[in-house]
């Protein structure tokens, strides 16, 4: 098996994962798309980790799966906190920062 | 000189198949209109994800994948989509108008990706997971990985988790 077409699948993931976080509106859909992204990056390290026969990259990899859960946990916390105050949560609503 | 037993027809043909479900599954999570149709697509994705690595050996990774992504965190999500009270059914409002850009923006990510990938790992084969000289990462060599060099960050990790839980408790809680 070639390396390219793990990395190539790993880069149209993350690819899709970006079109999503820019134009997916809903807060759950965004971190839909996040998880995309981190899969993506998973399958990178793992192929890259096949390629130079160490077993680094699998530590990575369980690392990110966790910080995936942790980040999907406060994420989630967020958009019901969002959506408490807001009785929304569409991200296009959220405009207070904007100066 | 190709080998018979470098071309492994079995991985490659397993290989196509799981990719072209998942990057179908992924259109469904970018582009369905329907929220909780974009979830289970995720989890095809990371179903998909998982046999992948399964395929590039990490059979650890692939268990804790379906344990923590398919078990838990979209468990977290279908909960995410019934507490926000997403509409169920079609949607006709979940995109923004940045679809314009965002397209020109991923096509140009995935062409620089891709030429940069062709380019700099042309034809660079990863190393056979089966017959000699195969070194499949066991649990042993990864759990030894874990708990010596890499201890310290894994206690950062523990504390990174821990901040999250209790985060987002204090979030979530009505006062």
């Amino acid at each position: 098996m070639l390396v390219n077409q793990f990395l190539i699948l790993g880069a149209l993931l993350f690819c899709m994962g970006v079109y999503g976080v820019l134009t997916r509106k809903n807060a759950v859909m965004v971190l839909l798309s996040i998880e995309l992204i981190l899969n993506s990056v998973n399958i990178n390290l793992l192929a890259f980790d096949r390629l130079n026969g160490n077993a680094e990259g699998n530590v990575f990899a369980l690392f990110i799966i966790a910080i995936a859960a942790a980040e999907v946990g406060v994420g989630l916390a967020m958009v019901m906190l969002i959506y408490r105050n807001k009785k929304s949560i569409s991200l296009d609503d959220l405009s207070e920062m904007k100066g | 000189m190709v080998l018979a037993s470098d071309i492994q027809v079995a991985q490659n043909v397993g290989f196509a198949i799981i990719a072209v479900a998942m990057i179908i599954a992924g259109v469904g999570v970018i582009a369905s209109r329907n929220v909780v149709h974009a979830a289970l697509s995720l989890v095809i994705v990371m179903a998909g994800a998982a046999a992948q690595y399964v395929l590039l050996a990490a059979e650890f990774v692939a268990v804790t994948q379906v344990l923590v992504y398919i078990g838990a965190v979209m468990v977290l999500f279908l909960f995410g989509v019934m507490l926000t009270r997403a509409k169920l059914g079609k949607d006709v409002d979940l995109n923004n108008k940045n679809a314009a850009i965002a397209a020109p923006v991923a096509l140009l990510l995935f062409g620089v990706l891709a030429f940069v990938l062709l380019k700099g790992f042309s034809d660079d084969k990863i190393a056979a997971t089966t017959g000699n000289g195969a070194r499949p990462i066991d649990t042993a060599t990864l759990s030894d990985l874990i708990f010596k060099p890499y201890l310290l960050p894994f206690w950062a990790l523990s504390f990174v988790l821990l901040a999250a839980v209790i985060g987002a408790i204090v979030l979530a809680r009505k006062d």
